[in-house]
């Protein structure tokens, strides 16, 4: 196998004077998932920043498909075939479920309506709510709009922060389901979350953060089943 | 450069200017504009404690201002029994009246539950809360306005010297502060701008159409200047006369400019005592506090301050110093004209040009840059045609050479706000930044 | 007793005056709330936006009329109108990229954006005064009535005559026509869709691939249109002066307010909300008693609640029931 799909690597930086990583390094292979998991300012959230050109790398690189793409705007990595889901603010609150996707879909300009078609496949509760306002829908249903907007754009990597924050465990099951699904028809996927165990559980690489560095790397079976993970951070 | 520095250059800079405009044009022009000047840079004071200290929007200048003016009128005019006997007394009740309508309606409104109950009961309790004060007050206010009605109709005032008004104009601007304030803190910064310019436009309008209060449109004139001495007065006067002589001037020049001086030393020493209180309130605790409100509100919350409170005090705080600014105006001018007040570009957003100039939060910026730009503003008048006439000269005489050498004075308004906006853009804490 | 003459009196002093100023208002409000929900400030400068454009429109209707070019009936002004507003949009434009971006590219504070929009205004006030002057002007040709008061009593028989200006109706068909024109606009384009998702949530926005410049230029290309044409139907309906379109702020920013800031529709509604409460509180309501009631019943006053010289106070009391009971606006606006 040759260097990874998308890698961000030994990336040093922070938003102001103080670095929140050090030489940290994410990396995702083309229809895997990766998973960030680790305590609370551990830097999981700066880290797929990074990864997104969020924050400005003091040192470190990024390079999708081998291209080096450090020094490329968030917009200019949406246009190379990455997408993101911002933990909160993540769906258009005031527009229906349909032009969010169509929102999406700014950039392109061919017949965005399959790739719609895929979505509701995918999601069919929101084609039954398709005219209704993203505002009006419950938290699990808003993320996946916000899931389905990300992936309008065709991307080959969909970045998630934090999917399942304050959604209850059944809708979190469910959505990562989901994202298994999405996985499997080739889309890299690069996840932060909280929720460590169910989502090792999904992971075909797992990456524990702590103070913004890498403490523990592997699949993510092997780090459910490693005692020194289990004991500090999956709470027994 | 450090701060004092700079100051004390920025300082002399203006003095310079000042002296410059009494030697090549005329001392009286130069007192006059120096009088508005100080007059404009204790009302920055007060907008740059809003601003300047707790970052709060008030663009209802005129209107504090204006109440200022009212204050003077109501204080110092002679007392008037003939207006007295005729309802005087009569208004007094209908506003008592007016305000416990007010009242018993914000406690009706708190007692009743929400609902149309509340709504309907409030409408009817205020309609006839309102005829009721309407029948007292519509004959009481036409009875006074008829009595000698070309030269007062007014209730007239208390025949007091003018230098009580200056309390009574602070206590005035602050009601109404604390009023607006009431209402539109704690909601968003644009939110109580847009409040103020309303309650600025209401209380002009007011002004001008209560003609029993202050005889509206039809302006108040005579107002007592008293310490300062009259022109007329003082050219009878045999030492004064004397004074003249010995200094070679004209006697008309020299009272103008004895009385511009007088005024000047007033105002110089009311404007310094504010900026005296204005710093020493600045470096205390409760500047400290209030800075640190402005810079970090949640913050500031979050460490358990009453930051609403705090925005309260500082807001009526500075409205009771426009007031006190819009008394000297009246005194300066010995005029009281509410139509004046109209010009919210004079009365308002150019007190703001002043106070972003000087530097937000400094308060001798605030007062330096109102010497500056009442300077730029009056001079635009006198210099302004003539720097036109040069531009133009090019240009063929014609109907558009005169229609551009007589909007020459209209310059000074794109000259303003073009200052305001290189200041905001190249310089955005202004001549002298906050410490 | 007189029903019909009540009505009468109520359209022509009431229900017309009321509904063209609602529209006037209600395009000014669009205007000021559009820079809201784009840009995020409120602008000081709309009132001098809206007096600039009817200034450069009027100058092209006096250019017409020289030249001997009239609308027939209507009013010359409708013709520069496309002009001035194409004007208006390179002013705004210009001041966008050399005074806005700035402080948008620094994500300024909206309150120091406010202050720009004043120095904005200072400047815009001074180039109004600069081309037309300070005097009122009035710029209406054309045919003054669709019906007048005189034809209708003849028609009718009624005591009183029902007069419609032809200015009335054009405000209104005019703003229908520019709300409606404008909410396709909103709802079914794309450049549209995108403005409303940049209003909406501005970082999501920007990670679907929307660009913020465009979307501010279209916003500004919307407001001039927005701001001349109010100001023309204003001028033509009243008459122009520079100094009573800054004084409009007042009523343009309650009716923005009261429909909830950033929010088009609201705009709208608060524009009529504004107008009929300021027409209905300054009217004096006895003609109508006197055709209603049995005279025993008819009050001797005016039944005039204000006089016309409060007219903003009636403005500012709406904008205050709103800040203390419902900050948001009757429609949900952005924040608060």
């Amino acid at each position: 196998m040759g260097a990874p799909f998308l890698i961000g690597e030994k990336m040093t930086g922070g938003y102001g004077a103080a670095d929140i990583l050090h030489d940290c390094t994410i990396a995702v292979e083309k229809g895997e998932i990766a998973v960030i998991v680790g305590p609370n300012g551990a830097g999981k959230s700066t880290a797929m920043k990074a990864v997104f050109g969020m924050l400005t790398l003091r040192h470190g690189q990024v390079r999708l498909d081998g291209e080096d793409i450090t020094a490329f705007s968030p917009q200019a990595r949406v246009a190379k075939g990455m997408a993101f889901v911002p933990q909160t603010d993540n769906v258009f609150l005031s527009m229906s479920v349909e032009e969010n996707l169509e929102m999406g879909a700014f950039l392109r300009r061919d017949d965005i309506r399959p790739t719609m078609a895929r979505i509701y496949d995918l999601f069919p509760v929101l084609k039954e709510k398709r005219r209704q306002a993203a505002g009006e829908l419950s938290g699990g249903q808003r993320q996946q709009v916000a899931v389905g907007r990300a992936l309008m754009t065709q991307p080959k990597v969909l970045m998630l922060d934090e999917p399942t924050a304050g959604v209850s465990p059944i809708v979190m099951d469910e959505l990562f389901d989901r994202i298994i699904e999405i996985s499997r028809t080739g889309i890299s996927i690069l996840m932060v979350e909280q929720n460590a165990r169910q989502a090792l559980n999904i992971a075909d690489k797992g990456y524990v953060l702590v103070q913004g560095a890498n403490r523990y790397t592997d699949t993510g079976e092997a780090l459910l089943a490693d005692p020194d993970v289990r004991k500090t951070f999956l709470g027994g | 450069m450090n701060g004092r520095s700079r100051s004390l250059w920025v300082l002399a800079v203006v003095g310079l200017l000042y002296v410059a405009v009494g030697v090549l044009q005329s001392w009286p022009l130069a007192l006059t504009i120096l009088n508005d000047g100080l007059i404009v840079a204790i009302t920055a004071l007060g907008v740059n404690m809003q601003w300047g200290y707790a970052g709060l929007f008030n663009v209802g200048v005129s209107g504090f201002f204006a109440l200022g003016g009212l204050a003077v009128v109501l204080v110092s005019m002679p007392l008037d029994p003939q207006a007295w006997s005729a309802g005087t007394p009569r208004l007094l009740v209908a506003l008592v009246i007016l305000a416990l309508v007010i009242f018993a309606a914000m406690r009706l409104y708190r007692v009743l539950g929400a609902g149309w109950l509340r709504i309907v009961s409030l409408i009817v309790f205020i309609g006839v809360g309102v005829t009721v004060f309407r029948t007292v007050f519509n004959p009481a206010a036409k009875a006074v306005e008829a009595i000698n009605a070309a030269v007062t109709g007014n209730i007239g005032g208390l025949g007091l010297p003018v230098p009580f008004s200056f309390i009574v104009a602070a206590a005035f601007a602050a009601a109404a502060g604390w009023a607006v304030a009431k209402i539109a803190l704690g909601l968003r910064s644009d939110y109580l701008a847009i409040a103020t310019l309303g309650i600025g436009q209401i209380i002009i309008s007011v002004l001008m159409n209560e003609s029993w209060l202050d005889r509206g449109v039809k302006n108040v004139v005579g107002i007592s200047r008293w310490p300062v001495p009259e022109e007329v007065r003082l050219q009878k006067q045999p030492w004064f006369i004397d004074l003249a002589h010995t200094l070679g001037m004209h006697l008309t020049t020299t009272s103008t400019v004895f009385v511009g001086l007088c005024f000047a030393a007033l105002f110089t020493a009311i404007l310094l005592v504010i900026l005296l209180l204005a710093e020493l309130s600045l470096r205390s605790p409760w500047g400290r506090m209030m800075r640190a409100i402005r810079d970090n509100e949640v913050a500031a919350e979050a460490m358990g301050k009453d930051v609403k409170r705090r925005h309260l005090q500082v807001f009526v705080l500075g409205c009771a110093v426009i007031g006190i600014a819009g008394a000297l105006f009246v005194m300066l001018h010995g005029l009281f004209s509410p139509v004046n007040y109209n010009d919210a570009l004079r009365y308002t957003f150019l007190i703001w040009s002043m106070v972003i100039l000087g530097g937000s939060g400094n308060n001798l910026g605030s007062v330096l840059g109102a010497l500056i730009i009442m300077l730029i503003w009056d001079e635009a008048g006198s210099v302004g045609p003539h720097l036109f006439a040069l531009l133009t000269s090019p240009l063929a005489d014609g109907p558009l050479k005169t229609h551009l050498i007589n909007s020459a004075v209209e310059m000074r308004l794109p000259a303003v706000g073009l200052v305001l906006l290189l200041v905001l853009r190249f310089s955005p804490k202004g001549l002298l930044p906050e410490r | 007793m007189n029903i019909l003459d009540a009505i009468v009196v109520l359209l022509n002093y009431v229900i017309i005056p009321a509904t063209s100023y609602g529209a006037q208002l209600a395009l000014g409000a669009l205007g000021v709330t559009l820079i809201y929900g784009i840009l995020r400030f409120s602008n000081f400068a709309h009132g001098d936006t809206m007096a600039f454009g009817t200034a450069v429109t009027i100058l092209i209707t006096w250019a017409f009329q020289a030249a001997g070019i009239t609308f027939g009936p209507l009013p010359t002004a409708l013709l520069a109108l496309p002009l001035g507003i194409a004007v208006t949009a390179l002013v705004l434009l210009f001041t966008d990229r050399a005074v806005y971006r700035f402080y948008r590219r620094k994500k300024a504070a909206p309150v120091i954006l406010v202050i720009v929009s004043m120095g904005v205004m200072f400047v815009m006030n001074g180039l109004t005064r600069l081309i037309i002057g300070v005097q009122d002007q009035n710029f209406a040709d054309g045919q003054r009535f669709i019906i007048n008061a005189f034809q209708f009593r003849k028609m009718t028989g009624l005591a009183q005559g029902l007069a419609l200006r032809t200015t009335s109706v054009i405000t209104l068909l005019t703003a229908i026509i520019v709300v409606a024109a404008l909410f396709w606009f909103l709802n079914h384009t794309r450049t549209g869709k995108s403005m409303r998702a940049f209003a909406d949530n501005e970082d999501l926005a920007l990670l679907s691939g929307i660009n913020p410049e465009r979307v501010v230029t279209v916003t500004w290309l919307l407001v001039a249109g927005l701001a001349t044409t109010a100001g023309v139907l204003y001028g033509l309906d009243k008459s122009f002066m520079p100094f009573t379109y800054f004084q409009l702020l007042l009523p343009i920013f309650a009716a923005a307010v009261v429909g909830g800031l950033g929010n088009p529709l609201g705009a709208i509604v608060g524009g009529f909300v504004v107008a009929f409460s300021e027409v209905m509180s300054t009217y004096a309501w006895r003609m109508v008693a006197a055709y209603v009631l049995p005279r025993s019943l008819v009050p001797g006053g005016l039944m005039q609640l204000l006089t016309t010289d409060y007219k903003f106070a009636v403005s500012f009391a709406i904008l205050v029931a709103v800040l203390l009971f419902k900050p948001t606006g009757i429609f949900k606006g952005k924040s608060v």
